[in-house]
C-alpha cells in the first residue's frame, strides 16, 4: 500500500462554532476502551466494560461532580495547569504545529483549540466572567458531549510539546492532555493500549507481560545469534548481586523488531569493553506507560527501578534507548521516588567519565555512555560494515524536548556510518515531529489517525529519501521503532528503521571475532558493493 | 463572525455609558473620580489576587521545555539558553522571551504542497508587528506620566521628544501613534482573514482589540482634533495620584470617553486574558532548569502510593525462576 501523493490536506478550518460540535467516533481514528480485568488489577476509579463508540458510557451517576472536585483538585496542585487555563491569548502561533492537525485537517487539533476544550470548563466553573456572562465569556457547560469530547481529542494527542515551543508563554499542550487524561481517569474513561500495559508492568514488570523465565530464554536466545554473527559467546547477567550497573531497557528491545537488533548491539558493547553490570527480571521494563496516564500510575510502576537498585546493590543505573521512559527518568524520577542516595555518582567503569549531569538521579542514558567510549577511543569501530545504509536521525519528542539529548546520538552515528544525511532543519531536534504512535496511541484500531499523524515525519523521510537516497531512519525509542516502519511503508516505502545500538553493533569490531559476513539483520554486509557491481 | 458583532457592540456599549453619564447625567464627580479610583482598586486587588492563585499552587516537577542540547558531557557543547542549567542561563532564557518574544521569533508556518508535500515559510511578520505593539503600547503607557510629575521626569520628555521624531502637523503626530494603530489593525485583520486564527478566536479577543482601539482613537482625538486644555488635565491626575481629587473644567466629553475606556481596560485587566502579561514570568516550561538529574528537585505533595514490591513479585514467579536457574531471593520457600 503505497501513497505517492499526499492526502489533500486542508488546513484551511471553515467557519463553525467549535463549542456546538460534537466529536465523531468514526472507525480508525480513536482507541478501544480498557478492559474490566486490567482496571481492577490496578484498582483504577470506576472501574466497568465500556466503549467510546457506544451511545452510553455508563458514567457514574455523580460524574460530573467527580470531574469538577477533580479539576480544583488539579488547579490547586499544578501551578502548570492553573496558569495555562489563565494565560493564553489564542495568538496562533502554535495552531498549524501540530502533526494530528497538518495530518487531519481537524481543527480541535490545533494546540489551542485542545486546550480551550478545557479552558471552555475551567472559565464555567472556576473564573468569574465565566460564572456570569457564560458562553459571551468562552465559557462552556459541562455535558456529556463535551466529555467524550476530551477522550477523543486527549487521546489524539501525542504528548510531544513541539507546540509549546512555538508558544510565546510557553503553554504546554503536553500538560493539558495529561490532565484531561487524569480526570478522564476519575470517571473510569480509561484506553486499553495504556491500561493493559501499565497492568502487566505492575504484575510482572514489563509492559509485555513477559514473565521471568521467558525473559531469560530471550535474553539466551540472543546470545546465541551473536555467538552465530560473531563466533564470540557472551556472557548475560541476569539479577546478579554486587554488579556495579543496573542495566534498564524497554521491554520491546527483547521482545519486538526492528528493537530486537539494537539488544544485540547493547549486548555486544557491553563483552567487548568488559562491562560489570546485570539485567533485572524484575525492574524488566524502563518504559512507563503510567506517565499516559496519570501521576499515580507513573509513580507505581517507576518504583520497581530503584527499589531494585537497592536490593541488587549496583553502583548506578544505565537506561537502553526509548522515548517517554527517558522523560520519565529525565524530569520525573528522582522527584517521585528518590532521593536515591544508596547509589553512587555514575563514573564510567571504562573511560573514567564522572557523568555530572546525572549525579542525584544517578541514571545515566546509554547514548550518553557511548559516545563516551568513542570519544575515548575504547571502542573499534568500522563504519564500512553499515554501508548499504544511507542513514538520517529522527529525534524522539521526548529526547529532543523534555531532555535535550541531541548531540550524543549524532556524535555516535557519525563514528559508525559512511553515509549519514539529516532531514529539513523544521523537522529535527527540538523541531522535531512525532510519529504519530507515542503517549499510549500505538494500538492497531487507531491506525488512522496514527498514520494521518505521522504524515509530517513521513514527509522529511521522503524529502531525503529523494534527495540522498536515504534507506534507514536510525531514532532511539522503542514507540519511534514499532511505529514508523508501519509509517514509513505506507507513505513512503523502501526505507526501513533501527535503533542506533544496531548500528554501533554493526560497526564494533570485537576482539577474536570470526569474519563479519552478516549485520545484526543477518543480512549480507556487502550487499551494496555487491549491487555496485552489478551495476557496472 | 457573531463573535466579533457582539465584540463591537459591546465596545459601543462602553463608548456610550460615559457620553450618557456625563452628557446627559452631568455625572462629571463619579466619572472623574469615582471610576478611575474604583477602576485603579479593582487592577490592583485583582492583579495580587490573580497572582497569588498562581503562586499558591506548586509546581510539583520540574518540566522545562529543552529547545537545544543539554548538559551532559564535557565535550559536547551545551545549549547555555536554549536548554539551560543554572539560574544565568534562566535569566538570559526569561529575558529574551520577555524583552524580545524568543518564541514567537521561531515561528514558521506549515503549507500543504503538492509535490513538495510540506514547506516551511519563516513567518516574522507577526513576530515584528507584536513586538511594536507591545513596545507602542509601553511607551504610550510611559508618556502618560508627564501627567502625574510635577517636574516631569526628565526620561520621559525623552522618550517623547524621540516619539516626536519626524515633525508632522502641530501638534506633532507621534510615531507611537502611527505604529499602535497600524498594529492593532493588523492584528484585527489577522484575526478576522486567517481561518485558522478565525476559527480560535472568541469574542473577548474581539473585545479587547476594539477596547484598545477605542482608547487609541480617543487618546488620538484629544491630541489632535478635540483638544483639551493639557494644564487642566494635568490638575486632574496630579489630583488623583496625590489623593486630592479635581473635577476637570476646561474638557470635553471626549475626554470623559477616553478616561472611561482606560478604567475599564484596568478594571477588565485581572479578569481577562491580558494577564498574560504577569503569567509569563512563571511559565513552567520556560523558567526552570534543564538539570533535573543534576540536582534532586522536590513535589511538596509527593504522597506515597501503592507499589508492588520486590517480595511481592518474587513470591508470584519464585518457582518460575528457580526452574529456569535465575537467582532468587528467597530460596526456601514454606508450603
Amino acid at each position: 500500500m503505497k501513497k505517492e501523493i499526499p492526502p489533500q490536506m486542508n488546513l484551511s478550518p471553515k467557519d463553525e462554532n467549535w463549542m456546538e460540535k460534537k466529536a465523531e467516533f468514526k472507525k480508525g481514528t480513536y482507541c478501544y476502551g480498557a478492559p474490566l480485568k486490567h482496571q481492577n488489577y490496578l484498582g483504577l476509579p470506576n472501574p466497568r466494560e465500556w466503549q467510546p463508540h457506544s451511545e452510553d458510557w455508563n458514567l457514574p451517576e455523580n460524574w460530573k461532580d467527580i470531574i469538577l472536585q477533580g479539576m480544583k483538585d488539579l488547579l490547586e496542585k499544578y501551578r502548570s495547569f492553573k496558569l495555562f487555563m489563565d494565560i493564553c491569548v489564542r495568538c496562533g502561533a502554535c495552531t498549524d504545529k501540530c502533526h494530528f492537525f497538518v495530518g487531519t485537517g481537524d481543527p480541535k487539533n490545533m494546540p489551542v483549540l485542545r486546550a480551550e476544550l478545557l479552558r471552555s470548563v475551567y472559565r464555567r466553573y472556576f473564573t468569574l466572567p465565566g460564572k456570569i456572562f457564560k458562553k459571551f465569556a468562552g465559557a462552556r457547560e459541562l455535558t456529556e458531549e463535551v466529555l467524550k469530547e476530551w477522550f477523543y481529542y486527549f487521546y489524539q494527542c501525542t504528548e510531544c510539546r513541539r507546540c509549546s515551543l512555538y508558544c510565546p508563554y510557553g503553554i504546554d499542550t503536553c500538560e493539558i492532555t495529561m490532565m484531561g487524561r487524569e480526570l478522564l481517569n476519575l470517571v473510569g474513561c480509561n484506553i486499553q493500549w495504556i491500561v493493559e500495559p501499565a497492568s502487566n508492568s505492575f504484575r510482572t514488570g514489563n509492559h509485555l507481560g513477559v514473565p521471568p523465565s521467558a525473559f531469560k530464554e530471550t535474553l539466551d536466545f540472543a546470545r546465541d545469534e551473536i555467538e552465530e554473527l560473531t563466533g564470540i559467546k557472551i556472557d548475560i547477567p541476569i539479577n546478579r548481586k554486587g554488579a556495579e550497573i543496573l542495566f534498564v531497557a524497554p521491554s520491546a528491545d527483547y521482545f519486538a523488531s526492528p528493537h530486537w537488533y539494537t539488544l544485540l548491539g547493547y549486548l555486544m558493547v557491553f563483552h567487548e569493553i568488559g562491562l560489570d553490570y546485570t539485567w533485572s527480571t524484575f525492574a524488566s521494563e524502563g518504559g512507563n506507560f503510567g506517565l499516559f496516564h496519570s501521576y499515580e500510575l507513573m509513580k507505581r510502576l517507576n518504583a520497581k527501578i530503584y527499589e531494585e537498585a537497592k536490593r541488587l546493590k549496583v553502583k548506578w543505573i544505565l537506561g537502553g534507548e526509548c522515548g517517554h521512559m527517558w522523560r520519565v527518568i529525565h524530569q520525573y524520577m528522582d522527584t517521585i521516588n528518590g532521593p536515591a542516595d544508596f547509589l553512587e555518582e555514575p563514573v564510567s567503569p571504562i573511560t573514567g567519565t564522572r557523568f555530572l549531569n546525572a549525579k542525584s538521579t544517578k541514571m545515566v542514558h546509554i547514548a550518553e555512555f557511548t559516545a563516551d567510549l568513542i570519544y575515548h577511543g575504547k571502542l573499534v569501530l568500522d563504519k564500512k560494515r553499515n554501508d548499504k545504509w544511507v542513514i538520517t536521525f529522527h529525534d524522539s519528542c521526548n529526547t529532543a524536548r523534555s531532555m535535550g539529548i541531541l548531540e550524543e546520538p549524532r556524535f555516535i552515528l557519525r563514528n559508525v556510518c559512511n553515509n549519514f544525511y539529516e532531514m529539513p532543519e523544521n523537522t529535527i531536534r527540538e523541531k522535531t515531529f512525532c510519529c504519530g504512535s507515542g503517549a499510549g496511541l500505538g494500538a492497531d484500531e487507531n491506525l488512522e489517525a496514527r498514520l494521518k499523524g505521522g504524515f509530517p515525519r513521513a514527509y522529511a523521510v521522503n524529502y531525503v529519501k529523494q534527495k540522498f537516497g536515504v534507506n534507514m531512519v536510525a531514532c532511539m525509542c522503542a514507540i519511534d521503532k514499532a511505529s514508523l516502519p508501519v509509517l514509513l511503508d505506507y507513505w513512503v516505502g523502501g526505507v526501513e528503521v533501527c535503533g542506533v545500538h544496531e548500528l554501533v553493533g554493526n560497526a564494533l569490531v570485537m576482539k577474536g571475532e570470526k569474519e563479519r559476513v552478516k549485520n545484526l539483520r543477518g543480512e549480507p554486509i556487502l550487499e551494496a558493493e555487491k549491487n555496485e557491481e552489478d551495476l557496472r | 463572525m457573531i463573535r466579533l458583532i457582539y465584540a463591537f457592540v459591546l465596545t459601543l456599549f462602553l463608548i456610550l455609558i460615559p457620553l450618557f453619564g456625563v452628557g446627559i447625567l452631568g455625572l462629571t464627580r463619579f466619572f472623574s473620580i469615582v471610576i478611575p479610583y474604583s477602576a485603579f482598586l479593582i487592577f490592583l486587588a485583582g492583579s495580587i489576587l490573580r497572582v497569588l492563585s498562581w503562586v499558591s499552587s506548586p509546581q510539583p516537577f520540574k518540566i522545562p521545555l529543552t529547545a537545544g542540547q543539554q548538559r551532559s558531557l564535557q565535550w559536547i557543547k551545551s545549549s547555555y539558553i536554549e536548554s539551560p542549567y543554572n539560574k544565568i542561563g534562566i535569566f538570559m532564557r526569561m529575558l529574551l522571551e520577555i524583552l524580545f518574544f524568543r518564541s514567537l521569533l521561531k515561528n514558521e508556518k506549515t503549507n500543504p504542497h503538492v509535490s513538495k508535500w510540506l514547506l516551511f515559510t519563516s513567518n516574522k511578520r507577526f513576530w515584528l508587528m507584536s513586538i511594536l505593539f507591545h513596545y507602542s503600547l509601553l511607551i504610550i503607557v510611559f508618556r502618560h506620566l508627564k501627567l502625574f510629575f510635577e517636574p516631569i521626569p526628565s526620561i520621559v520628555n525623552l522618550l517623547s521628544r524621540i516619539d516626536a521624531l519626524f515633525e508632522i502637523s502641530i501638534p506633532t503626530i507621534l510615531l507611537t501613534e502611527i505604529i499602535v494603530l497600524v498594529c492593532i489593525a493588523y492584528l484585527l485583520l489577522r484575526r478576522i482573514v486567517v481561518s485558522q486564527v478565525r476559527y480560535i478566536s472568541l469574542t473577548s479577543d474581539y473585545f479587547v482589540l476594539f477596547l484598545l482601539l477605542s482608547v487609541v482613537l480617543t487618546g488620538i482625538l484629544l491630541r489632535h482634533l478635540f483638544r483639551v486644555d493639557i494644564m487642566d488635565v494635568k490638575r486632574f491626575a496630579l489630583g488623583l495620584f496625590l489623593f486630592n481629587p479635581y473635577i476637570p473644567h476646561f474638557v470635553g466629553s471626549c475626554f470623559y470617553v477616553h478616561l472611561f475606556l482606560v478604567s475599564f481596560l484596568f478594571a477588565y485587566f485581572p479578569f481577562s486574558k491580558l494577564v498574560h502579561a504577569g503569567g509569563v514570568f512563571l511559565s513552567p516550561t520556560r523558567n526552570l532548569e534543564n538539570n533535573s538529574r543534576t540536582i534532586r528537585y522536590l513535589n511538596p505533595w509527593n504522597y506515597p502510593v501503592k507499589t508492588r514490591t520486590y517480595d511481592e513479585w518474587e513470591d508470584e514467579f519464585r518457582e518460575m525462576m528457580k526452574e529456569a536457574n535465575i537467582p532468587v531471593e528467597k530460596e526456601d520457600r514454606k508450603i
